[in-house]
């Protein structure tokens, strides 16, 4: 009972979820979400990880990850938004124009 | 253990549902679910720093990222349910499927051998402990995050600001282009009318109604026309005046038996007060 297996089960559970939803959803923003939640789900694997070899290293790398995902944030949004500003919509597939 | 057990199923339903909510608002408080459930995992994998990083680094100040891009985004942000390559959404969930069992079923296999635990790392504390591998083993690392941060911050500025490249239009400016307009399209000089105008309710969501009876489309803001909170029950309400002036007050008959949706609204009043616009608050649907 003391293994941390269920944790990463339940790591790649939520990151298959995070996939399929960048896949599926249509608005920028939700599949920025998703794109966040397969972040955090790789996190909860390397926190597993770092309890179960005794050594802090893990628990390191979640924090970059983290920090990567805060500054990853804020460029994204201010990407969606300036979209949003010049074609009205957050919908992923009207901005099409590099297939032209 | 048995937080894990209670956590992990209402973290896989909340994030399964991200899938299928029609609106991102409510994708947002799913995904807050899931973070905040998330810290909790953290600390019983012995990580109370991650813990504390956690709730205030992502649901405090990303999910407010978010909630802020969703109110200035605004309706537009309901997902379309038009699919742009066929059948890309099966494939996508038959895809997600067979990665799905092929992780669990390959991690569930694997055995780690028993866990070492952090109890003896964090043992003067986890935070002193982290601090004593982040600055010496990650210091480098840790200097390259900083450059990072500043470009996102400088990256978000350039992408936010917008260059005004025609001069601000004065009032008076405005007030000669409104004329212009009229005297070209005849377009209407005054302001817009207000909602609830000659109306039964004066809440927001009520239009105005010109004097034959019919409906002020300006009257109302088109952010509410677009989420269809717009009350619809205008030309009866007016039926329901008029016969409410017709009887009269002699007549003796309230008014609101005749209301067919049963609102009491001019019981116990005057029947002259009826005709009033009714500041009761239940204009909102």
């Amino acid at each position: 009972m003391d293994s941390v297996t269920p944790f990463i089960v339940l790591s790649s559970i939520l990151f298959t979820i995070g996939a399929v939803g960048v896949l599926t959803r249509r608005n920028a923003i939700v599949v920025f979400m998703c794109v966040e939640l397969m972040l955090n789900a790789c996190n909860l694997a390397l926190v597993a990880f770092a309890k179960q070899y005794g050594n802090l290293d893990g628990q390191i790398a979640a924090f970059f990850v983290m920090v990567v995902a805060a500054a990853e944030v804020v460029v994204g949004l201010a990407i969606i938004m300036t979209i949003f500003r010049t074609r009205r919509s957050a919908s992923v597939d009207d901005a099409s124009l590099l297939k032209y | 253990m048995i937080a894990f057990w209670v956590l992990a199923p209402v973290m896989v339903l909340a994030a399964l549902l991200i899938l299928f909510v029609r609106k991102a608002v409510h994708a947002a408080m799913l995904l807050a679910v899931v973070m905040i459930s998330l810290a909790v995992l953290y600390l019983v994998l012995e990580a109370p720093f991650l813990f504390a990083v956690q709730i205030i680094v992502y649901t405090g100040a990303i999910m407010m990222l978010f909630l802020f891009v969703l109110m200035l985004v605004g309706v537009d942000a309901s997902d379309s349910v038009i699919e742009t390559i066929r059948g890309q959404r099966i494939l996508a969930m038959v895809g997600g499927l067979a990665l799905g069992i092929t992780l669990v079923l390959g991690l569930a296999q694997i055995s780690l051998g028993s866990v070492v635990g952090l109890g003896s790392v964090n043992q003067g504390g986890n935070i002193q402990a982290i601090a004593n591998v982040l600055f010496s083993k990650y210091v480098f690392a840790f200097e390259v995050t900083s450059a990072l941060l500043i470009t996102a911050a400088m990256g978000a500025m350039v992408l936010a600001h917008r260059e005004r490249l025609t001069p601000r239009k004065t009032q008076a400016v405005r007030a000669a282009e409104r004329v212009a307009a009229y005297a070209e399209s005849g377009e209407h000089l005054g302001p817009l009318p207000a909602p609830g105008v000659y109306a039964r309710h004066n809440a927001v969501g009520t239009p105005a109604l010109l004097p034959d009876g019919s409906v002020a489309e300006d009257s109302v803001s088109r952010v509410l026309a677009a989420r269809g909170s717009v009350r619809r029950t205008i030309p009866r309400d007016v039926d329901d005046l008029q016969r409410s002036i017709d009887h009269g007050p002699g007549s003796g008959v309230p008014a609101s038996q005749d209301s067919p949706d049963g609102r009491s609204t001019s019981t116990g009043r005057a029947p002259g007060a009826s005709t009033g616009p009714d500041t009761s608050a239940e204009g909102g649907e």
